[in-house]
């Protein structure tokens, strides 16, 4: 790509938006924008898509260094039970007990409120708000061709409900009893009575409070981006013109739309068997001596509640880091990416499937065996839309001019990842291997790797790839290669070797690591290892910020609006798009975004017509 | 004082790192962006194939020298009669996973360094395949579906309930925080009823006295055992929060659900001396038991099966551990002879003895209920 190359395309822009672009009278009442008129309007309540997009994405890197300082603190336990961690006790208090020999111990109990939350806000805070949210709000005016989300008012809306969860979970970090403490998924009885845990007692109703409003919130955003796609896209963008990444979000919008009602009803019910008498998940139970009378619920019928949100939520977790990669990998390999149509397909497929696996979750819960059958048909069936997208995306690789930066580093990390941890999804999926490995180290370095470090990958690559669009200049290049080589090999370095750990049966969720166990007490120094590898990812995670941080002021400015040679509509916007995103008409659309290294043409964007008897390629 | 210092360490390793990151910005606008994207490229794609080449050899070693701890293999095959299912299963879906784990990652990093940018490299416009497509969509349909066949079919093996005509034992595992009560159902083959509303600190298990089935039932104490090659029901259920009945060698695993009994039913095929003997011949097992006595016993020699819990349960989940013990046949009769009804040890004429003043309608073990009852459950409340 030459310069002169640049500009040309840029008039060509100018003079085919000027010509055929979609006119919605934008420019007329331009004059002064009542809505963000000074500092709080324009960056605190703003209702601009864009900015509600890093509001997101630097809430949800907050909630990943704090979850990251957690899991720190409970590898240390396990790592190092010995260790002393008395000098922890200024910031987390009476959790740290410290014995007559000066030794501070983790307290057990606050051993499992870290892992609740650390869970919790990973999943939900980071890893939905933080990379849905600040990519499907960028992303999709941009992409499609609007001026702002169909309804800028609830996405603003969005994040404040994100918000206010956010600053639920985090004050119960403060309570005398802790945070709520028996695991993620809140299994009742324990998350629903006080008397088994003291943080099923008020911790647990912020973090049931918290959810409510995080559930409010995603259901917020994911009907304006469901909206959005399909009513403000740009003349021309038909929905197979449509970038993957905006297929992705699209999906992903609507799976969350029709999971998370049904999670929101689940907590209620688990509410009202707290408070309120009603036993929906409580059945002849005898907690501290204490007999209740409590009779007909059961504990299952919230497991199915949970995982019916739970599985399709880790669709929402992965699908739109699949399209950031999907989109990444094809701008920096030069080469459309393999088989749009089959990723859509198989996008469609997998959120299609994702409502009915379920309660591959419950093999061992006491569900009938007969049930599980199904579930273990419709989960492997998942792999198969998954390899295909695998294949395409090694298929996009070959024999492309492929780009390393540090965007498209982390997309292949991205695929890598995705490899190994969705082969032992394989395993699991099956519930006769799942017998011996559920509820073991094998599903922790499963889904880590899956949808925990793999969608992490996904949320790099995107915000190393958008970062000048989002900020109108670049992040740094060699911290970003410093960053990605660190994490690929130190995510390997924690997650690998808890595969061993897992098949040797090690269960998780225990406080001393299985010490007490002979047979499972002999993975000390693999263990010791895990926590080293996981400190040194956790710097090079700060590292990351620090570049983050220090780029969006002091980073390589913008010299040209399209930096990659993309083909998609975002780059067709100004450095620093205002309010509104285009400042006359909006670019028609004329092909789909793939079109690179097309006719000996590096990239033609997706506003160049196509030329006569030029085939479209979406279609 | 050290914290400080390694607070400051890592601080100054930061400003290094900004700093040398900044010197490589002006340095690669000095030599300019082709440049600079020359040297990126080249340095990167020999790295992705140095990565490739360690990770995968990271794996085949890692792999090699935990091979005892995967299923099926060294010392820890399973104990069980179904585990062998589950062992055959994990390696048919390592042996398929394993293949395409090390062929796409050897076309993902080698295609990324064959195809490095260069300047003079043009992409090929490749859009789609679909005789590729069909290929790859089959071959792992086909894959699956043996996979799905074979899982299912050991599934039903592993699931399926004692027929009534079988000869089996059945005991009966409630959960509690944070300990197991185990009851056999004594001479009468038979366990008795219970109801949680009778439970009381002596009736920990809320057994209903009136049934006759339940005076013969005993409640044992620390270690459990079993006969060898004996089909063994567990009853499964919970009193407070959900526990799970985890028995790792035995490839046993299920939850235990308060008001909603689970099961699950198995056949020990070793012993515990026989598994011992198994360890004996793996080195690490010659490792001494207790690191601080190197002169003490030898790992293998004093292995015992273990029981643990693997759902969370509060915070003593990870200190729910009893000791199984299997032996032939003749040995479990000799042990379970020496057992005590827990009725007529230790409720027997008491205030709470539904039957008190009553002569029951039995041969009572009456020389029995004069000996010091061993088993006692012990009951912790954390």
């Amino acid at each position: 790509m030459t310069k002169v190359d640049v500009e040309s395309l840029d008039t060509l822009e100018e003079k085919l938006t000027k010509e055929m672009g979609y006119d919605d009278h934008f420019h007329e009442h331009h004059h002064g924008d009542k809505y963000q008129s000074n500092f709080l309007t324009t960056y605190i309540f703003s209702t601009d898509h864009k900015i509600i997009g890093r509001q997101f994405l630097i809430t949800g890197i907050f909630w990943a260094m704090m979850g990251a300082m957690m899991s720190l603190v409970f590898r240390m336990q396990l790592g190092f039970p010995e260790a002393d961690l008395a000098w922890l006790k200024p910031i987390l208090g009476k959790w740290i007990q410290v014995n007559d020999a000066g030794i501070g111990k983790l307290d057990p109990e606050f051993y499992y409120a870290l892992v609740t939350i650390h869970g919790t806000v990973l999943v939900f805070f980071v890893l939905t708000a933080g990379l849905s949210g600040t990519f499907s709000n960028l992303l999709i005016p941009l992409q499609v061709g609007a001026r702002d989300m169909a309804s800028p008012l609830l996405n603003a809306f969005s994040y404040w409900f994100f918000f206010l969860a956010s600053v639920v979970m985090f004050l119960s970090l403060f309570l005398s009893t802790g945070p709520f403490s028996g695991g993620w998924t809140a299994y009742p009885p324990l998350s629903a009575l006080p008397q088994a845990s003291e943080g099923s007692g008020a911790g647990m109703t912020m973090w049931i409070v918290s959810m409510a409003l995080f559930i409010v919130s995603a259901l917020l955003g994911g009907i304006n981006y469901v909206t959005t796609v399909l009513n403000l896209r740009t003349k021309g963008m038909n929905l197979w013109r449509m970038p993957l990444t905006i297929w992705a979000f699209f999906i992903t919008a609507i799976i969350g739309v029709l999971s998370f009602p049904v999670l929101l009803s689940g907590v209620l019910l688990l509410m009202f068997d707290r408070s309120m008498g009603t036993s929906f998940y409580l059945s002849e139970i005898v907690v501290g001596g204490q007999i209740l009378d409590r009779i007909g619920g059961s504990p299952v019928l919230y497991q199915h509640l949970f995982w019916f949100l739970g599985h399709p939520e880790v669709y929402i977790i992965i699908l739109p880091a699949m399209g950031i990669v999907s989109e990444v990998l094809s701008v920096h390999a030069r080469k459309p990416i393999f088989g749009y149509r089959a990723m859509v397909l198989s996008i469609l497929a997998i959120a299609f499937l994702s409502f009915i696996v379920w309660a591959h979750h419950m093999f061992m819960a006491g569900v009938n065996p007969f049930i599980s059958k199904f579930f273990v048909v419709f989960t492997l069936i998942i792999a198969v839309p998954s390899a295909v997208k695998v294949f395409n995306w090694i298929s996009t690789v070959y024999g492309s001019n492929f780009r390393f930066n540090s965007a498209s580093l982390f997309a292949l990390g991205f695929v890598s990842l995705f490899i190994s941890g969705g082969l032992t999804g394989i395993f699991l999926g099956n519930s006769a291997i799942d017998v011996q490995l559920h509820d073991t180290y094998f599903v922790v370095a499963h889904f880590h790797i899956v949808m925990g470090v793999a969608a992490f990958f996904g949320m790099f690559a995107g915000i190393y790839h958008w970062f000048p669009k989002m900020f109108g200049r670049f992040m740094n290049e060699t911290l970003g290669k410093i960053h990605f080589w660190g994490t690929m090999i130190g995510a390997y370095a924690v997650f690998w070797p808890m595969h061993y750990t897992g098949m040797a049966g090690v269960p998780r969720r225990y406080y001393d690591g299985g010490a007490s166990f002979d047979a499972f007490r002999h993975f000390t120094e693999l263990n010791q290892f895990i926590t080293v590898a996981a400190i040194i990812v956790f710097f090079l995670q700060v590292v990351f910020a620090v570049n983050f941080f220090y780029s969006i002021f002091n980073g390589r400015k913008l010299t040209n609006k399209n930096p990659w040679g993309a083909n998609t509509l975002e780059w067709t916007t100004p450095i620093n798009p205002g309010h509104g995103n285009w400042p006359d008409k909006i670019p028609a659309v004329q092909r789909w975004a793939y079109d690179y290294g097309k006719g000996g043409q590096e990239y033609v964007p997706q506003y160049v017509p196509l030329r006569e008897g030029e085939h479209d390629h979406g279609h | 004082m050290t914290a400080l210092f390694i607070i400051l360490c890592i601080i100054l390793v930061g400003i290094v790192l900004v700093q040398i990151a900044r010197v490589v910005e002006l340095i690669a606008q000095v030599k300019g962006e082709r440049e600079v994207m020359r040297e990126s490229s080249w340095w990167n794609a020999q790295l992705s194939l140095l990565f490739l080449v360690v990770f995968l050899g990271a794996v085949f070693v890692s792999s090699y020298y935990y091979k005892n701890e995967l299923l099926g293999y060294g010392p820890h095959a399973a104990a069980s009669a179904h585990g062998g299912a589950i062992d055959s299963m994990f390696n048919v879906t390592l042996f398929f996973t394993g293949i395409v784990f090390v062929i796409t990652h050897i076309a993902l990093f080698w295609f990324a360094y064959k195809y490095r940018w260069r300047e003079d490299r043009k992409a090929s416009f490749i859009a789609h395949d679909n005789r590729l497509e069909v290929i790859w969509t089959a071959v792992p349909a086909v894959v699956m579906t043996l996979l799905v066949v074979r899982g299912l079919d050991a599934w039903d093996t592993i699931m399926s309930d004692v027929k009534p005509d079988e000869d089996y034992i059945e005991i009966e595992a409630i959960g509690q925080q944070f300990n197991w009560i185990i009851r056999y159902p004594g001479p009468d083959g038979k366990l008795g009823a219970r109801d949680y509303r009778l439970t009381t600190a002596t009736n920990q298990v809320g057994q209903d006295f009136r049934d006759r089935k339940n005076w013969d039932d005993i409640i044992v104490g620390q270690e459990l055992y079993l006969p060898v090659n004996k089909k063994v029901r567990v009853r499964i259920i919970a009193k407070d929060v959900l526990h799970n009945f985890y028995l790792p060698q035995f490839r046993v695993k299920m939850d235990a659900v308060p008001g909603m009994p689970t099961y699950f039913v198995f056949t020990p095929i070793k012993t515990t001396s026989e598994y011992r003997n198994e360890l004996r011949k793996y080195p690490e097992y010659h490792k001494p038991y207790d690191p601080a006595d190197p002169q003490g016993p030898k790992r293998w020699e004093k292995f015992e099966y273990e029981l643990a819990c693997a759902e969370l349960c509060g915070k003593g989940h990870y200190s729910m551990k009893r000791i199984l013990r299997v032996v032939s046949q003749e040995e479990f009769d000799a042990w379970y002879k020496q057992q005590e009804s827990y009725y007529m040890t230790q409720i027997r004429g008491k205030d709470e003895d539904p039957n008190k003043g009553k002569i029951l309608d039995i041969d009572p073990p009456a020389e029995k209920s004069q000996e010091t009852a061993p088993a006692k459950t012990e009951t912790t409340s954390l």
